[in-house]
């Protein structure tokens, strides 16, 4: 078989800041070239943790206790961190949650767009700034050269969002993890934005780790999926798949406690406690 | 920008009720608190009518509010009076003085900008190592002693058990004798006078340590604090994420926007150093306008006491707008406003 483009292997990771309670408990799975794994789970779940663990910026108060992280074929827990920073950015890029927090406010729009391209690519101002002004245009920005001289304070939610993505996408780098990055935006800008990531994904045949709690967000986007609880992987397989016939019962209650279009009468059905006691069984946890 | 115009003309008019308020209020109280200069003046045995004749000299004979109309005309035409114990005219001393006090706080400042920036950002980069406490712990104590216990260490460490540095005054009588301005620092190096640099440069040091070292501190512990604030925003992540050192995290992301409420505080402690300057230039016989107001205040030179007050005034104001226009120029968020 050959190397996989991705492949986590029971990665085991523990707090030390609440006695060692397990955070990731033997999570594994695998992405290919070009393909967009949904990591999905409440609160908790771990998700986030396997999204910084590929990042490499775990808290400290995270302590990794076993598994791997393949990437083209090296261990990223292995690496030094010069490795590993030369990765980060430029082969492996992030899609934050919030578009508020995460664009300097003292900084332009350009400088920020920019910086990676020359430091990472050794591109001049110039040409950064072409570089910059065909990316905004690739996330439909429509006045460009306005937005790159413009401080994050000027734009709204989504244009920020969009300049993110443009950022992520800037290195060309073959994975793009998405931290849940349509939570912190309204409804009607959430789908915009998720059309142009999977777009933009497309284009550039990025393999992505997105990270959401929403269900139908993933519907739309994702190829395939991974559902966690508590730390530990409850489903995982093709989306379509999952989604139509999932095999466990906390999916089965968590599709049916979602709100539908088709039913927008039916009440919202919480997930029962006896699914909850039935993991926590399964997991060996009280 | 007719905006801006009106804000600045605002400012200006605000100034100037400011500034007339403090008038009346030093005005009146001289000559209310006890003391009288005229006591000071005349010699044993002098007749009540000799007494009287030297008070309407000086015009301190008539009521309070004439003697404040008088003195407020001249003092719009830029006749700021004679001063009681000097015997020179009060405007002509303060453009003498005011410069040698002005280059030694806009020294202390720089130094203390400097020192306590470099203390914060080392701070920063050394989080979480045994290095965090040392450094706190010494600027705490650098922050603890007050600038006139600095004046007091420095001059017993480095004037008298190490002689290194001189005493007291601002130039040595060797080295002064042709200056064009009373700015002697900013003059000898813009005319690259070497030997008066390191002269009047060695006057400033220490003066310069004491008014400084309290205030780098404040800066230096306000500044970490606004500094570990922005690192652990979002943006400093997906910096770092771009392969940026901790160093220019700081640099280029954190620092801008954890300057401002270091800029406007700083601007406060400012007018507090210039207030320090009155007992550190005393100390260190330091030929500014510090210095020369506690003479006046012991003369009861009410002529020279007013024309102070009103130029330390006057400074408090300007630094005041500076650090208003400079808080702005750091926030892309105020520019516009």
């Amino acid at each position: 078989m050959t190397e996989p483009f991705l492949s986590i292997t029971g990665l085991s990771a523990v707090s030390d800041r609440e006695n060692g309670a397990p955070i990731l408990r033997d999570v594994s799975l695998r992405l290919e070239r070009g393909e967009v794994r949904g990591l999905v789970g409440e609160s908790g779940a771990g998700k986030s943790t396997i999204a910084k663990a590929l990042l490499g910026i775990l808290p400290r108060t995270v302590r990794v206790t076993g598994g791997a992280i393949r990437f083209e074929g090296q261990d990223l827990l292995t690496l030094k961190p010069k490795q590993l920073s030369d990765i980060m950015g430029s082969e492996i890029s992030l899609i934050p949650q919030d578009p508020q927090t995460a664009l300097n406010p003292g900084r332009r729009v350009e400088s920020q767009l920019t910086d990676g391209l020359r430091m990472r690519r050794g591109l001049s101002r110039q040409a950064a700034h072409d570089k910059a002004l065909k990316l905004l245009e690739e996330v439909h920005i429509r006045d460009p050269e306005r937005v790159l001289k413009a401080y994050p304070h000027e734009l709204s939610g989504g244009m920020r969002q969009r300049v993110l993505i443009a950022a992520a996408f800037a290195l060309e780098p073959k994975l793009v993890v998405a931290d849940e990055p349509t939570t912190a935006l309204d409804v009607t800008v959430q789908k915009q934005i998720l059309r142009l990531i999977r777009g933009m994904q497309k284009t550039h045949g990025t393999g992505m780790i997105f990270v959401t709690h929403d269900l139908g967000v993933v519907a739309q986007i994702c190829d395939t999926v991974t559902l966690l609880y508590a730390g530990k992987v409850i489903e995982a397989g093709p989306t379509a798949q999952v989604l139509a016939t999932p095999k466990h019962a906390y999916t089965k209650a968590l599709l049916a406690a979602g709100p539908r279009y088709d039913r927008p009468t039916a009440g919202l059905e919480p997930v029962p406690q006896a699914i909850f006691d039935q993991l926590r069984a399964e997991m060996g946890i009280m | 920008m007719p905006l801006i115009l009106l804000s600045a003309l605002n400012r200006i008019a605000l100034a100037a009720v400011t500034l007339f308020g403090v008038a009346v209020v030093v005005f009146v109280l001289l000559r209310v608190v006890p003391g009288d200069p005229i006591a000071m003046m005349i010699s044993p045995g002098s007749t009540p009518e000799q007494i009287a004749q030297m008070r309407a000299n000086y015009g301190l004979d008539g009521s309070i509010l004439s003697q404040f109309w008088i003195w407020l005309k001249a003092i719009l035409l830029g006749d700021f009076g004679t001063s009681i114990s000097l015997r020179r005219n009060v405007l002509e001393l303060l453009a003498e003085r005011l410069p040698a006090t002005l280059e030694l706080a806009v020294a202390a400042l720089v130094f203390a900008v400097l020192l306590g920036g470099a203390i914060a950002i080392i701070g920063t980069l050394v989080r979480r190592t045994f290095l965090e406490p040392v450094l706190d712990t010494v600027n705490g104590t650098i922050l603890a002693v007050p600038d006139f216990v600095w004046a007091l260490a420095l001059i017993s460490v480095f004037g008298v058990f190490f002689p290194v540095f001189p005493l007291s005054g601002r130039v040595d009588p060797s080295v002064q004798n042709d200056f064009f301005t009373y700015f002697y620092l900013i003059e000898s190096l813009l005319t690259l006078r070497l030997s008066a640099i390191v002269d009047i440069s060695s006057h400033m040091i220490m003066p310069v340590l004491a008014l400084g070292l309290p205030l780098a501190a404040i800066i230096a512990r306000v500044l970490k604090e606004a500094l570990l604030e922005a690192m652990v925003q979002d943006y400093i992540l997906l910096a770092k994420l771009k392969g940026k050192s901790n160093l220019r995290l700081i640099m280029q992301e954190a620092l801008r926007n954890a300057i401002g409420p270091t800029v406007a505080l700083t601007g406060v402690q400012f007018t507090f150093l210039i207030g320090g300057t009155v007992i550190v230039e005393r100390i260190f016989a330091y030929p500014g306008i510090g210095n020369m107001a506690i003479d006046a205040v012991i003369n009861r030179d009410l002529p020279l006491i007013q024309g102070l007050v009103l130029v330390f005034g006057a400074l408090f104001i300007l630094i005041n707008l500076g650090v208003d226009l400079l808080v702005a120029a750091f926030n892309p968020r105020l520019r516009h406003a």
